[in-house]
């Protein structure tokens, strides 16, 4: 009887209702969208770190995990560890920003390249032919309507669209290592150095023996894998601090929504809880009143929320699938909604207490 | 109980705090009725019926004196006792019927078993005084839809329908034509008269309290009269 209490409540003011469902939803689809749009950039690099079929990585001096940008290492390292015991290949690339944090584009030796990765898969067009060309992924091309003869801006410079492949291996954007270098100044420069070890060796041990050598001191070296596993939300700085700040706003809107909307419903309801009253209805009766129809409206604020961020979801797929690679984490479902819900039951506390101090002849008064 | 009676008062008093004057709202009342009485109360305005209405009904404790309905002294209850005392002891019937408008007329009387603590469905035997009501065929709507008459006797089926020991009518026809008085008058006096109901009604008409075994008039706190 009491669900049918609170449903014919939510039920009987449809638009109160349904604003303050949207309104609870909106942090839920916050909190979604963050975590998604982070699980989906980390995920999305470590694909494409494991795309390029190296067994291992060489980072700058003091570089961190996820810095991706710039040149400070000298191309001179890339012979110097293809020499190294064990290691089969080295290929060295230029990683820069090219559209914000989230698109990247990079500076290979296509023939090295190539020879490490097992080759790009090419949708339309080829390799490099000029030292202007650029290749394109599947992703980039879509979202900014380009076929293989076409002139992107990227860096300030025009470039000639060679060739678009699959989406999947180091970045949206490929450029010619020597003429990046050139256009942004960062001549005999490199960001890191790719290497694949000598069939048979133990990818662990290269590691170690690179590491231990006295002239890469200081220089992170990682396996692959242990790089692509580096690439995390706990490794992102400020990335957990930030998503507990949208939790917190996500509690602090559930809360005022809630408090308000109810607030006015007990108003609105003074002579209804009197009658609940004058009927013999406890204390805690009114308050459980009032705190289930805060939770059927943080309910539906959660459902609302999921729905939303699907939205958000298919939004950023067709309009920008190149910039933010965003996932539906499935996991922080229960995570979101509960936030919400213990905003809009906390929210629901205070005009449920008075409501439930409600003296019942005042109440049975009240019009 | 004391000598059949089901309600007992002695001395009572009642004062409430306006800003900072109190204010006597009954000034030493002295009533007994006896189990299955209707009893109707007359009075102006401000003479004390709603405040002597609301103590015996457990809504607000006495300032002092003594009240038993049954054998529950309510002058020494706490504000949880008297609400489990609403729950079974008490029914009322509200001039501007107070039902709640969201839900169904049905509803409007399951919930008052629900809040006993009793299936919210009515005993089959409730039937027949939903007969008597003339409102078994309304059950299924809102307030809203029902007429003035309708929905003071779907608050009597409401007030009537956990078994209390007294029914509480404040003003029952105040907000009725003549014909919907009549009518709810006459449930009144038929559920007095068949199942031995105790009433205690508040009015202003002197031709419905006629409707009572007696009448008590009050003025300024005190009752002045018992015919």
């Amino acid at each position: 009887m009491t669900g049918k209490l609170v449903f014919e409540n939510i039920k009987h003011k449809p638009m109160r209702s349904l604003l303050s469902i949207l309104l609870i939803g909106v942090p839920v689809t916050l909190i979604l969208c963050l975590v998604g749009l982070s699980y989906g950039i980390i995920g999305d690099s470590q694909n494409r770190t494991r795309g390029i079929g190296a067994d291992i990585v060489l980072r700058p001096k003091n570089s961190s995990y996820l810095s991706a940008s710039g040149a400070p290492m000298p191309q001179q390292m890339v012979a110097f560890l293809a020499r190294q015991p064990g290691v089969k290949m080295a290929t060295g690339v230029v990683n820069l920003m090219a559209e914000g944090v989230t698109l990247g584009a990079a500076g290979i030796n296509f023939d090295e390249f190539n020879a490490m990765s097992g080759g790009f898969k090419f949708l339309s067009g080829g390799p490099f032919q000029r030292p202007d060309d650029v290749i394109i992924d599947d992703f980039y091309a879509n979202q900014k309507k380009k076929k293989v003869g076409d002139t992107i801006k990227v860096l300030n410079v025009d470039w000639h669209v060679s060739g678009i492949i699959q989406s999947g291996m180091l970045a949206h954007i490929v450029m010619p290592i020597t003429t990046m270098q050139e256009k942004t100044g960062n001549i005999g420069k490199i960001s890191q150095v790719y290497m694949k070890v000598v069939p048979g060796a133990k990818v662990s041990d290269v590691v170690e023996s690179l590491r231990n050598n006295p002239d890469l001191q200081d220089y992170p070296v990682f396996s692959i894998e242990e790089f692509a596993s580096l690439l995390s939300i706990g490794n992102v700085p400020g990335l957990q601090p930030f998503i507990i700040v949208i939790m917190g706003i996500g509690v602090v809107i559930g809360f005022a929504v809630v408090c308000l909307s109810m607030y006015m419903a007990v108003l609105q309801r003074t002579r209804e809880i009197g009658i609940l009253k004058s009927l013999g209805g406890s204390k805690s009766f009114i308050l459980q009143v009032i705190l289930s129809e805060a939770l059927l409206l943080g309910i539906g604020g959660t459902i609302l929320g999921i729905l939303m961020s699907y939205g958000a979801y298919w939004l950023i797929k067709t309009l920008v699938p190149a910039s933010l690679p965003m996932v539906i984490v499935y996991e922080w479902w229960p995570i979101a909604g509960g936030i919400t819900i213990v905003g809009a039951l906390l929210g629901s506390l205070y005009p449920g207490l008075t409501a439930a101090a409600h003296d019942p002849i005042e109440a049975l008064a009240y019009e | 109980m004391n000598n059949g009676n089901i309600i007992q008062v002695r001395d009572l008093r009642k004062v409430y705090r306006v800003g900072k004057v109190d204010v006597p709202a009954l000034r030493g009342v002295d009533l007994a009725v006896k189990k299955g009485e209707f009893l109707s109360i007359v009075g102006p305005s401000g003479s004390g019926k709603s405040t002597l209405f609301h103590i015996i009904g457990a809504l607000t404790p006495p300032t002092s004196g003594e009240v038993h309905v049954g054998d529950q002294d309510l002058s020494k209850m706490s504000d949880a006792d008297r609400t489990n005392m609403r729950k079974r002891t008490v029914g009322f019937v509200f001039q501007k019927f107070n039902l709640l408008p969201n839900l169904t007329a049905r509803d409007n009387i399951g919930i008052a078993r629900y809040i006993a603590g009793m299936d919210a469905k009515p005993e089959p035997e409730f039937e027949e005084i939903l007969k008597v009501l003339k409102i078994g065929h309304r059950l299924d709507h809102k307030p809203s839809e029902l007429s003035g008459g309708e929905q003071q006797r779907v608050a009597i089926a409401r007030a009537i329908v956990n078994h209390p020991a007294i029914l509480l009518a404040d003003e029952p026809t105040g907000n009725l034509d003549t014909e919907n008085s009549a009518a709810v008058l006459e449930v009144l006096r038929d559920l007095n008269q068949r199942l031995g109901q105790t009433i205690l009604m508040i009015t202003h008409n002197p031709e419905a309290a006629a409707y009572g075994h007696s009448t008590v008039r009050m003025r300024d706190g005190r009752i002045t009269d018992r015919t």
